[in-house]
């Protein structure tokens, strides 16, 4: 492998002692940054959310962050889930709705999205976006399109007789093919990303709004946190 | 002493325009066409990618004789990536909006064959000092360079420069501006111009030579 | 600006091997299209009149300042870019902003012709670059369709049309689908007279395909036009969709509808054949017809859009050079067993 004329092989110790050194110091320099920041970002994460509930449910004043207990019954919990889900109340203490978070695999990358369930309106309020990867200037115009954005005003979301699953599912058509409110009006050049917000609050809300409807009244008052 | 100073300026100023990453050399094409969308992300972009040259062009040249020839490329892509990931972090603790905004192009500096082309052509051949100053000056011209086409593509496209609009309300948005292609329309734009200049500048070189 | 015209009849024109000169061809070509901008003019009033003229003199004038800042003979006077203009301002919406015309006048000719070395060099049609374009930049604009033959249409201009520059039109008339767009959204099929006597709404120059078919027969009997491309593309798409309406009458139209709707005919007579951006051999032109018919189906069938004839001409452009590469005459005495 020694061409001739070319400095000697560097010996085989010396390759190992950077590889490794650096692979140390470069291990050393994530642990350092990724500590100093964790708790700026946390805090920002956090603070982000609430902001992201009050543009998704403008009536929140506090909420309750929720999760599901062994039996399956709606259970107040301080754990910091995945996905969380919050219960919000108004300024007059009373349930002003519920706010999740959904996750799915959009065209590029998991889409993270949030959004608001009215008991009232038995349908999704508001929606917004928390965290994807779409093509810019393809998949995510599905954050600036009007017309999609209106989908998200009151796209029902009711339960059958039953109330075990949702009466129609959520399903993304063709750009000015709503007929129905269940239905959301894709974009035409974002098909696959309007589709898989689609399918993400379908299984989201139907695996959701069920127990909600089910429990949320049953959560106590003084259970309550103060979310900012 | 005198012609160092001269000389360590110049190692800063080479990169604003005589090779100016983006303009000249055309490197770092990913970032220079898609995050120029805004003036902002052009500018964040420019400065996370300064960060990275600056530091990358430091650690590799402090360790320029402990890295071996052979394994030289692992150990640049190691330290590169170690830094991407780090103003990663920088950048969520800044902004989680910003960070939104640059999407996946954060970790895409890792493979801007500018940063690996500087430590491998510069910064593993020189002293630490010199390093840095090249590292901050292809960083500050590459962040111009994404700062004009990103003017220039908000302007149209949005009707806006740093989000303030500019223009009274009825501008008609010139929605290719934001679309990629628009990154391809205003780069053109701007090289025809420095092309143009650049050879003006030759131009009028050769009348100097000849005329002394 | 006639003053300029008369100085640049001078300048030489750049010439084509196949004996007529460059002025004389797209003077014929001028001819042919004449009953296609009179038409226009009639179904869309002077918002035509206005739409075209801007089109082509903004040719003009680009391609003009274009030669002047490059320090060399003025080429305007080979017609060619007048022929661009006029073609390009038959491909836009009638009431689309004159300032709209204009950039995208000036980007046809700057980026689409000049920026490629001028007459002979263009690798795609300059008039669908610049259309191309205006898509791009402005989609709302550029599918805003206005009703043909509305009653003041000679007396009164579109509010949109007069838009001051850059800013956003305002439209007062009543908006009209197009038949393709109606097909795709609603799956309404217009009438076949309609379509064929340019009673529907639709761009400038392409809904009457009547005259269209006429202005091509002209060129073809007078030798100027390679009459293999635009029949290529007809076959193909009535071949295809003649195919799928066998298989689904209700989803897929009937393939006359397909020929008469929307830029097909414009695009197959004077869009296609565009001299440099087409293939050189006959069997070349057979197979890049095909590739546009085949393209436009698919576009229009299953793609976002309700047309797609722009984007399958400019698509087929490039692949063009290539399909010349492929299907070239063996040279006498070459090839299989000469080796």
């Amino acid at each position: 492998m020694n061409v001739p004329g070319q400095q000697p092989q560097t010996s085989a110790w010396s390759m190992y002692r950077a590889i490794v050194g650096i692979g140390a110091f470069c291990a050393l320099v994530i642990v350092v940054v990724f500590q100093s920041t964790a708790a700026r970002i946390r805090d920002n994460q956090e603070r982000f959310l609430a902001a992201a509930i009050a543009d998704v449910l403008p009536e929140t004043r506090t909420t309750v962050a929720v999760g599901l207990a062994e039996d399956g019954r709606l259970v107040p919990t301080t754990e910091t889930l995945a996905l969380p889900v919050f219960l919000a109340y108004d300024e007059a203490e009373q349930l002003a709705g519920a706010v999740l978070t959904a996750m799915g695999m959009g065209y590029q990358d998991n889409i993270r999205v949030l959004y608001a369930y009215s008991f009232e309106q038995n349908a999704i309020v508001g929606f917004k976006i928390l965290e994807s990867k779409e093509t810019p200037g393809l998949g995510d115009r599905v954050e600036i399109e009007p017309h999609f954005i209106a989908n998200f005003e009151a796209l029902d979301a009711s339960l059958s007789v039953d109330g075990s699953a949702l009466a129609n599912p959520i399903v993304t058509v063709k750009q000015g093919e709503k007929t129905d409110p269940w239905q959301i009006d894709g974009i035409t050049g974002a098909t696959i990303t309007s589709e898989a917000l689609g399918n993400i609050l379908n299984n989201s809300a139907s695996e959701w709004v069920p127990v909600l409807e089910r429990d949320a009244g049953t959560i106590e008052r003084g259970d309550r946190s103060n979310g900012q | 002493m005198a012609s160092k100073e001269v000389t360590s300026t110049d190692e800063f100023v080479k990169g604003l325009w005589r090779d100016n990453p983006v303009f000249i050399q055309v490197l770092g094409m990913c970032p220079a066409l898609a995050v120029s969308n805004t003036a902002l992300n052009a500018l964040a972009m420019g400065l996370a990618t300064t960060f990275v040259l600056l530091m990358s062009g430091l650690s590799v040249s402090l360790l320029r004789n402990f890295i071996p020839r052979e394994a030289r490329i692992v150990c640049y892509i190691c330290i590169i990536a170690t830094f991407v990931t780090s103003v990663d972090y920088l950048i969520m603790a800044l902004s989680l909006e910003l960070h939104r905004a640059l999407g996946a192009f954060i970790a895409l500096i890792v493979v801007n064959c500018l940063i690996l082309g500087r430590a491998e052509a510069f910064a593993s051949k020189h002293k630490p000092g010199r390093a840095l100053l090249d590292g901050l000056g292809m960083g500050v011209g590459f962040t111009l360079a994404l700062l004009f086409i990103g003017v220039v593509r908000e302007i149209l496209g949005s009707g806006s420069l740093f989000g303030v609009a500019v223009f009274p309300d009825g501008f008609q948005t010139w929605t290719v501006m934001v679309l990629p292609s628009g990154g391809f329309f205003a780069m053109a734009l701007w090289l025809l111009i420095v092309n143009r200049i650049k050879q003006k500048q030759a131009a009028a070189a050769k009348t100097v030579e000849v005329t002394s | 600006m006639s003053g300029q015209n008369q100085v640049l009849e001078i300048g030489s024109s750049p010439h084509v091997t196949s004996g007529a000169s460059v002025d004389v061809i797209m003077r014929n070509v001028f001819f042919a299209l004449l009953p296609v901008c009179v038409f226009a003019v009639f179904a869309f009033g002077i918002a035509a009149a206005l739409t075209l003229t801007t089109a082509t003199l903004t040719c003009v004038v680009t391609e003009h300042v274009i030669c002047r800042l490059n320090r060399k003979p003025t080429t305007v006077g080979d017609w060619s870019v007048a022929i661009t203009g006029l073609l390009y301002g038959l491909t836009l919406p009638p009431d689309l902003p004159l300032w709209m015309v204009a950039v995208g006048a000036i980007f046809a000719v700057a980026v689409g012709k000049a920026l490629f070395g001028g007459l002979g060099c263009n690798a795609f049609n300059p008039a669908l670059v610049g259309r191309a374009f205006l898509q791009a930049a402005f989609p709302q604009a550029m599918t805003h369709w206005s009703l043909p033959f509305a009653a003041d249409r000679f007396s009164e201009l579109p509010g949109s049309i007069l838009a001051f520059p850059f800013a956003e039109p305002v439209y007062d008339a009543v908006t009209a689908a197009t038949p393709l767009a109606r097909m795709k959204f609603e799956a309404i099929q217009a009438e076949n007279p309609d379509l064929l006597w340019g009673l529907t709404s639709g761009s400038v120059g392409e809904t009457c395909g009547a005259l269209i078919l006429l202005g091509g027969a002209y060129l073809v009997a007078r030798n100027m036009m390679n009459w293999r491309i635009p029949v290529s593309i007809m076959l193909t798409v009535s071949l295809i969709t003649w195919v799928f309406m066998q298989i689904d009458p209700a989803v897929y139209p009937r393939p006359a509808f397909m020929l008469f709707s929307g830029g097909l005919m414009l695009g197959a007579v004077f869009m296609a054949t565009d001299m440099v951006a087409s293939p050189i051999t006959n069997a070349g032109c057979w197979v890049y017809g095909m590739l546009i018919g085949g393209l436009v189906v698919v576009i229009r069938f299953w793609g976002g859009m309700p047309e797609g004839v722009m984007y399958a001409i400019l698509l087929a452009n490039a692949v063009s050079p290539h399909i010349d590469f492929l299907i070239q005459p063996r040279v006498f005495g070459t090839g299989r067993g000469a080796g």
